[in-house]
């Protein structure tokens, strides 16, 4: 049976390279991309957190910033 | 005009919506290949090999879907100035080069027993070969254009000039005497194809869209905070 499903009438190899070349490219742009994501984060925490008081105000104001921040580590701490 | 696509707003529905899409995805993914390797009939002529239509023949309909909104909205960008379009455009396009390239690796497996060759130089292989270069000019354009605007207008060329391969790619084989077999599925007339395989078909051809929209959103979020760095600098 297993045999059967792994050998595929002798077309196996070209089923399975198929299919495994295809999740492995799944899997690597979902890593690429979610690294990506990360490094901006952390790179926006670094800078927010160099920012004077003065500057958070006005940063915080804009929504986007307030979303920002709550999906990155800074609202953990 | 466009004044309902509040970047703050997108950003709050993109960032929270990515984990559902996740799970969707995985969960439609696995469904999908429980089918498509294990569940659905071996063909009759084709035997086990058909089974990697299920990754083929999705990998090229988002590709060129893909590329077509691209296009569309590259067009967008020239016409209404609006930056938000290049955005979309931008992070839409590294999973649909990753299709493009799935598309001609599984269709190369997929010839070797069919056709006895990995490749053929016939008018459907060629024109993906095409569309993959116009992905990959197109996001090369991104990467060594460092005047923002100068990318923006460059890569929306690249785009719209891409545009013109679309068609070709799709009715390459109806206008050509190809190695590539013609159109099985049929918007207007009816398919070709049983349902015992078009259900699969159509279960991964959601994954592989859901997966689409999933690298989008955090592509999307990452374009959105580099800009929002950009805008701390400033301060």
């Amino acid at each position: 049976m297993i045999n059967e499903i792994i050998s595929m009438n002798g077309y196996g190899p070209y089923v399975w390279s198929a299919f495994i070349f295809t999740l492995v490219s799944f899997a690597s742009l979902y890593l690429v991309t979610k690294l990506q994501l990360l490094k901006e984060q952390k790179k926006y925490i670094v800078k927010f957190g160099s920012l004077s008081e003065a500057k958070i105000a006005v940063v915080r104001e804009q929504k986007i910033n307030k979303e920002i921040l709550l999906n990155t580590v800074i609202t953990k701490i | 005009m466009f004044n309902f696509f509040n970047l703050g707003k997108i950003f709050e529905i993109s960032s929270k919506s990515t984990k559902y899409v996740f799970v969707v995805f995985i969960i439609v993914l696995t469904i999908g290949l429980t089918e498509a390797l294990f569940l659905s009939p071996e063909d009759y002529k084709q035997s086990h090999s058909v089974r990697i239509m299920y990754v083929h023949v999705p990998a090229a309909w988002m590709a060129l879907g893909i590329f077509s909104i691209i296009a569309f909205l590259s067009v967008g960008t020239f016409i209404f100035k609006n930056k938000k379009f290049f955005l979309i455009s931008k992070s839409l396009a590294p999973s649909g080069f990753i299709f493009n390239i799935i598309a001609l690796i599984t269709g190369s497996i997929w010839g070797k027993p069919t056709w006895g060759t990995w490749w053929a130089w016939d008018a459907r292989i060629t024109s993906m070969l095409i569309l993959a270069l116009f992905y990959f000019m197109y996001l090369l354009s991104w990467r060594i254009i460092n005047n923002k605007n100068n990318a923006i207008k460059i890569s929306s060329l690249i785009a719209i000039v891409g545009a013109i391969n679309v068609p070709i790619v799709k009715f390459s084989v109806n206008w050509w005497n190809t190695l590539h077999q013609g159109p099985s599925l049929k918007i207007m007339n009816d398919t070709t194809i049983h349902s015992s395989m078009l259900i699969p078909l159509g279960i991964m051809t959601a994954a592989f869209a859901l997966f689409s929209l999933l690298i989008f959103l955090m592509k999307f979020n990452t374009e959105m905070i580099r800009i929002k760095n950009k805008g701390l600098d400033r301060l």
